[in-house]
């Protein structure tokens, strides 16, 4: 039950939606509303307007552009990892998508919804910072692309201005001889990510990698890039030794986090051990 | 083992005759009534573990659109104390107000009522009610409650202890002084979180000086005698209804706050009343179950002969005594220790204690998975501290097929049981012989690789009347039945149990039917309303309904016979030795076509003209059946599982269990119990905790920390069974409710305790969660460093 | 207020609420589809699970007024003139259903995954109903439902039993 009252406004087009925003200080963009609605139930928000872009029909769209794969923001967790262009080329993001949550919930979450809400523990935003993607927003001030890398600030936080909506997440489609995948710890009961890794890896011919972009949410306050450990396997075999110490490194200078269900010692090992684990299926699939 | 005596609808896997409405969504579950004018509550419970209430403000609240009237503790003082069932020797009792109105003891204790004309009013204007609370000290833990300079939470008593309870039997001190090995262990068996799937709901209305109440509720006449007694209403005026319910599982065999509050609200403000809890307050204000410490010593020959078991328990009961909380620990727990072994001698103490957490009661198994983890582990503790097989060892201390009827040691007679081949049973699904391959076959992969048995006597049948009242428990442990035959033959039986998804209509239907000649199909089961059953009925928990209601059932069943073949007898002019109900036909032995349709019969008792002399007209049946003993089913379950030693996560490969719950009457309905218990002891194994910090609050308080079993968390279940009816009732019945959850817990921790000790892991405390498993490989490895 | 219009179970709804009203309160308060039911305030229990346009949905984390234009099918919808579907059928006959108070929302999951995946293997069908929980079957013979169903939907018609109904 939602007890506090709101207005509500559903905007066809993306202007129309930027200029409601500004209708009012306290305003909300709602997507699919997995993660809001659950917090207004709670009484932890309680917006005075909720702009719901669902019903601007262009944000939904999966495409391929200019050697980018396009993501609209409004794509669903469960569109997302069933979208076979996704499953080739963005194996991680497929495979992110398709550990969220429940069947339910991918139903209805979007993308574009887990990358604003920024919340520690989801999964999407790993592949988003292995895959270097765009965030691609539009606001008061018109567009502007935001670096994966920059987008995520702190938890719950992220690089959005006032009244900016998320549109589409461009992914460059990886070049080469390139594999990823997504391995996941979830909390057992939330199933939320207790530690989420995404691992993008390319090889040459002669099978020595060439690059390797790491993503880890759920270990710390925000999603980050273990750049220790792409490091130390770029040049590298992909041998097993070398995965295990480039896995080891995965952590390095990152405060994990620690609650009921793990402490911090405990979320690095978890970091290992996933990094570990989805760079050994990113190999086995660059190679493939 | 003894089969049972074939029978036309006993034994059957009859479909269930509930199915229907609740597969189509039509069932009525509480929250789903309705009534115009109806109005809502939302209650203010307290922030704090433990606070003095030294001012309640609810001007603001009262002024809220909507808002009928916002009640605290000194205006509702006439809803009475709620009551405690069960008396140990020796207690300090708690009183219970529905409002707290000086002093809130746990952290969602209940302290103001706001009521509105709708929810969300009501919900809105509750956030309005401003408390002035003054912080107390808190404890939370039993241990520590008992200690000297604890905070005190019912001043009156000047202690937390509740109760010190011994049970004793042989010379403890020779077992020990004899003992060639003993094993020690430390158990901490966890707080749990009954979460039955629908939260608890009570609807109640007051017309024309009747209140009738909906509940969700395992005990509708325990509900409808403290309303009227509490409330000051005749009781033929107080009529409670158990709709469907959404599960129980113990946590709703209470007679709640919420349920005297409502009803009270309804009588005053002469409109209809509805709450319902939302899932957080569910899990604080709804009984949490187990929460109790065990240190546990036994002392054996090295041939693994037992010589005695020594256990020390402190039972956390939380901040109030709920109705059969005082029983749980005690009665049901400490009496059941010994289980299925012969045991010399035993010394078991358990002492309670009040703490500033939400009170714990019965949750499914309430007490006896308790038991059967201390013995069950100490089994295997043994048997790896004298290098014997345990499934060895525990076929030699059972208790051998000849020595039934068998008293234990803690003074509980067996009446029947015959543990060896549902071991034998149980290990040969498991393949028990086979298991070292596996291991090592996963040690190549980088698993350890573990299996585990338990063997359980469960008590059920609760219980006999006598024993209850020298046990301590208020009242009688009878259940009741009422069969009502219309003229047209159309069969009512009237049940004083109060099922929640077990089945009653149908497995109940089948033993009448059975009894009385008719087809399932042309009996209507009735349940969970006050105006239409017997006069009392005890209700569904302590998995008693089949072996205590379907009991009464049975009898009244054969009393209707015995009727319909004297009517029979008198117009077929046959005597009544030769006559015989079957299919729904009347007929003299041998000469089936010159037959009365059962419906003539019960016409003809009607109609009143033409019946045997002296015979009374009308074809009805009420029972009481009072068990002369409790039931004692029993059988062994296997898990074997695999730890991921990286992540510390563990995966049930296989399950297996053998059971022996005597005559089954539906084995589906059975198979369904078992289930449904098996991974509600898996939670209790690997994923469940309720979890309060020091100042009381409880921090695993959402589906979104507490780790209910989901499908993909449980294996399949692999399950067999032997027969071994027992003597005690005529059906041969002992009960299968909470065998499931009694005998998994402890076959899983086994199982992982033997996967991980090739590496000196003795002991890890439940939940066996990833981290946990994790932490103690990871110290192993290092002290083996 | 806000103007809506759904489809739900066939019949065209047009209602004015308020937006802060969820979908799963919309149900069973507006329309008195009860079957739907509330067994957690943190979307995780699946009980109130519903089709939106043959997607299942936790209809607690709708907003009403976000399922305009939907077609929304309850378990109440699931019957066709009085013909069970045959997942309703399958959970009869294989007993995955005790109290039957996450029934429905199980039901609808199902009716999800078998419309997309119509061989699903035991491990697809316990990963695809994570969001449903049910406190009293063990979920043992739920998985055996939804195979059953599977095979049923598939085309292979094996009788199933439900309850009293088909005895007579
Ligand atoms: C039971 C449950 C389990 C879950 N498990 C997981 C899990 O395992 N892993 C996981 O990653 N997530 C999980 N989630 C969260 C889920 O993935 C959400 O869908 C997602 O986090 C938010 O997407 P949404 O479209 O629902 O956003 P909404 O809830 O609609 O919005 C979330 C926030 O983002 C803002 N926002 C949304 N879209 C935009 C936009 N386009 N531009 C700007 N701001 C926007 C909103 O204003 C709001 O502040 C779970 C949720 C539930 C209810
Ligand atoms: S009510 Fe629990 S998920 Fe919707
Ligand atoms: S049948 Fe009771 S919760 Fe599933």
């Amino acid at each position: 039950m939602i007890t506090h009252p709101f207005t509500y406004a559903a905007p066809t087009t993306i202007d129309e939606a930027v200029k409601a925003l500004g209708r009012s200080r306290d305003a909300k963009v709602l997507a699919g509303g997995h993660s809001l609605i659950p917090l207004m139930k709670l009484g932890l928000a309680e917006p005075e307007l909720l702009v719901d872009i669902g019903r601007i029909a262009s944000l939904r769209e999966i495409k391929s552009e200019d050697g980018a794969i396009v993501v609209g923001a409004l794509a669903t967790h469960r569109s997302i990892a069933d979208s076979s262009t996704i499953g080739k080329a963005l194996t991680a993001l497929a495979e992110a998508a398709a550990a969220v949550g429940d069947l339910q919930v991918r139903s209805r979450g979007t993308i574009g919804g887990s990358l604003a809400h920024a919340d520690p523990a989801a999964d999407e935003p790993a592949p988003t910072l292995a895959f270097d993607a765009t965030i691609r927003v539009i606001g008061p001030k018109g567009r502007r692309d935001i670096p994966a890398r920059e987008f995520f600030k702190e938890t719950f936080e992220t690089a959005l201005g006032p009244n900016e909506i998320v549109v589409e997440i461009r992914f460059p489609a990886p070049a080469g001889h390139a594999g990823s995948a997504y391995a996941k710890f979830p909390h057992p009961a939330s199933g939320f990510a207790i530690v989420g890794v995404a691992a993008l890896v390319a090889v040459k011919s002669d099978g020595t990698i060439d690059r390797a972009a790491i993503g880890v949410t759920g270990a710390a306050a925000g999603p980050f890039r273990a750049t220790a450990a792409e490091r130390a396997l770029v040049g590298t075999r992909g041998d097993a030794s070398a995965i295990g110490a480039a896995a080891a490194k995965a952590a390095e200078g990152v405060t994990m986090l620690a609650d009921l269900t793990a402490s911090s010692e405990f979320r690095k090992q978890l970091v290992m051990v996933h990094t570990r684990r989805a760079l050994e299926r990113a190999l086995e699939r660059a190679r493939g | 083992m003894t089969t049972a005596t074939p029978s036309t609808y006993i034994g059957a896997r009859t479909p269930r005759k509930e199915d229907p409405r609740l597969i189509r969504g039509s069932g009525v579950f509480t929250d789903d009534v309705t009534l115009p004018g109806m109005v809502y509550v939302s209650l203010v419970r307290s922030p704090h573990a433990h606070a003095r209430i030294r001012r309640i403000d609810a001007a603001a609240a009262r002024k809220e659109p909507g808002v009928v009237t916002v009640v605290t503790g000194k205006d509702a003082e006439a809803t009475g104390v709620l009551p405690v069932f069960i008396t140990v020797p020796g207690m300090n009792g708690s009183k219970h107000m529905p409002l707290a109105s000086d002093r809130a003891r746990y952290a969602g204790d209940a302290i103001a009522a706001v009521v509105a004309d709708t929810h969300k009013a009501a919900k809105r204007a509750a956030d309005m009610v401003t408390i002035d609370y003054e912080p107390l000290p808190v404890v939370v833990d039993a241990t520590k409650a008992l200690e000297p300079g604890a905070p005190i939470l019912h001043e009156e008593l000047g202690t937390n202890l509740v109760f010190t309870y011994p049970v004793k039997g042989g010379d403890i001190d020779k077992a020990f002084r004899d003992a060639e090995a003993t094993v020690k262990l430390h158990i901490v068996n966890q707080r749990l979180i009954p979460n039955a799937m629908e939260p608890r709901s009570v609807v109640a209305k007051f017309e024309a000086g009747e209140l009738t109440v909906w509940s969700s509720t395992q005990i509708p006449h325990f509900v409808q005698l403290i309303l009227s007694v509490n409330l000051g209403l005749s009781q033929n005026k107080v009529r409670v209804i158990a709709p469907e319910v959404g599960g129980g599982f113990g946590s709703k065999l209470q007679v709640y706050a919420e349920e005297l509050l409502i009803a009270h609200l309804a009588k005053t403000l002469g409109r209809p009343v509805k709450w319902t809890e939302d899932r957080r307050e569910a899990y604080l204000a709804t009984i949490h179950g187990r929460d109790l410490v065990e240190d546990v010593e036994v002392a054996a020959k090295r041939d693994g002969t037992i010589l005695g078991v020594r256990i020390r328990t402190v039972a956390n009961v939380g901040a109030y005594l709920q109705a059969f909380a005082p029983g749980i620990p005690t009665i049901l727990h400490a009496f059941i220790i010994p289980g299925a072994y012969r045991i010399p001698a035993f010394d078991c103490e358990v002492r309670g204690a009040y703490t500033n957490t939400t009170p714990v009661d019965a949750y499914r198994g309430a007490g006896r998975p308790e038991a059967t983890f201390a013995i069950e582990r100490a089994m295997d503790r043994l048997a790896d501290e004298i290098g014997m097989d345990p499934a060895e060892l525990r076929r030699k201390n059972f208790v051998p097929p000849d020595a039934f009827p068998f008293t234990t040691i803690s003074g509980i007679t067996y009446d029947s049981g015959d543990y060896g081949p549902a071991l034998d049973r149980a290990l040969a699904m498991a393949d028990y012989k086979g298991f070292e391959k596996r291991r090592a076959e996963a040690k190549a992969r980088g698993k350890h690789r573990g299996i585990g048995l338990s063997s359980y006597v469960e008590i059920c049948g609760l219980a006999p009347s006598k024993a209850n009242s020298a046990l301590g428990v208020g009242w009688g442990g009878y259940e009741s039945a009422r069969i009502r035959v219309h003229p047209t033959g159309a069969v009512q039986v009237f049940t004083g149990t109060s099922p929640h998804g077990q089945g009653h209509e149908t497995s109940w239907a089948q033993i009448a039917a059975d009894a009385i000649g008719v087809s399932p199909d042309d009996i209507e089961v009735r349940h969970g309303d006050t105006f239409e059953s017997p006069g009392m009925g005890v209700g569904t928990f302590g998995s008693r309904s089949l072996a205590v209601g379907g009991i009464a059932v049975h009898n009244a069943a054969q009393k209707i016979r015995e009727k319909v073949i004297q009517i029979g007898a008198h117009l077929l002019e046959a005597s009544p030795a030769d006559v015989v109900v079957e299919g729904g036909k009347v007929f003299v032995k041998g000469v089936p076509e010159k037959a009365k349709a059962f419906g003539e019969i019960s016409m003809a008792a009607y109609l009143a003209s033409n019946l045997p002399d002296g015979m009374e007209p009308g074809l009805e049946a009420t029972t009481y059946y009072d068990p002369p003993n409790f039931t004692f089913p029993f059988g062994t379950h296997v898990a074997e599982v695999e730890v991921d030693p990286e992540t510390g996560t563990i995966e049930i490969i296989r399950y297996s269990a053998c059971d022996d719950c005597g005559r089954q009457i539906n084995p589906m309905i059975v198979e369904g119990q078992l289930h449904g218990g098996i991974t509600q002891g898996i939670g209790q194994a690997l994923y469940e905790t309720a979890v309060y910090d020091a100042n009381g609050q409880l921090l695993s308080g959402s589906m979104m920390e507490y780790h209910v079993p989901t499908a993909a968390d449980v294996p399949p279940f692999a399950l067999d069974h032997t027969v071994t009816l027992t003597k005690t009732n005529p059906l041969g019945v002992k009960g299968i409710g909470e065998a499931g959850t009694i005998a998994s817990t402890p076959a899983v921790v086994n199982a992982v305790i033997d996967a991980l000790s090739p590496l000196g892991i003795k002991h890890i405390d439940m939940p066996l969660t990833a981290e946990k498993v994790w932490q103690a490989i990871r110290k192993a490895g290092e002290a083996r460093r | 207020m806000a103007k809506i219009t759904v489809t739900v179970n066939g019949t065209e709804q047009v209602m004015d609420i308020e937006p802060s009203l969820l979908l799963v309160e919309l149900l069973r308060e507006k329309l008195r589809l009860t079957g739907t039911h509330v067994g957690c305030d943190t979307s995780q229990c699946g009980a109130c699970t519903v089709l939106i346009d043959g997607s299942a949905v936790k209809s607690c984390t709708v907003l009403a007024v976000q399922a305009d234009g939907a077609e929304i099918t309850t378990v109440e919808g699931l019957a066709k003139d009085g013909e069970l579907h045959p997942i309703q059928r399958a959970f009869s006959a294989e007993h995955a259903l005790q109290c039957g108070f996450c029934t429905p929302g199980l039901m609808i999951t199902a009716i999800d995954l078998l419309e997309r995946k119509g061989a699903p293997t035991d491990a697809d069908i316990r990963h695809a109903i994570k969001g449903n929980l049910c406190r009293c079957t063990g979920y043992h013979n739920i998985v055996s439902a939804i195979r059953s169903a599977a095979t049923e939907m598939r085309g292979a018609t094996t009788p199933m039993k439900v309850g009293a109904e088909v005895k007579r």
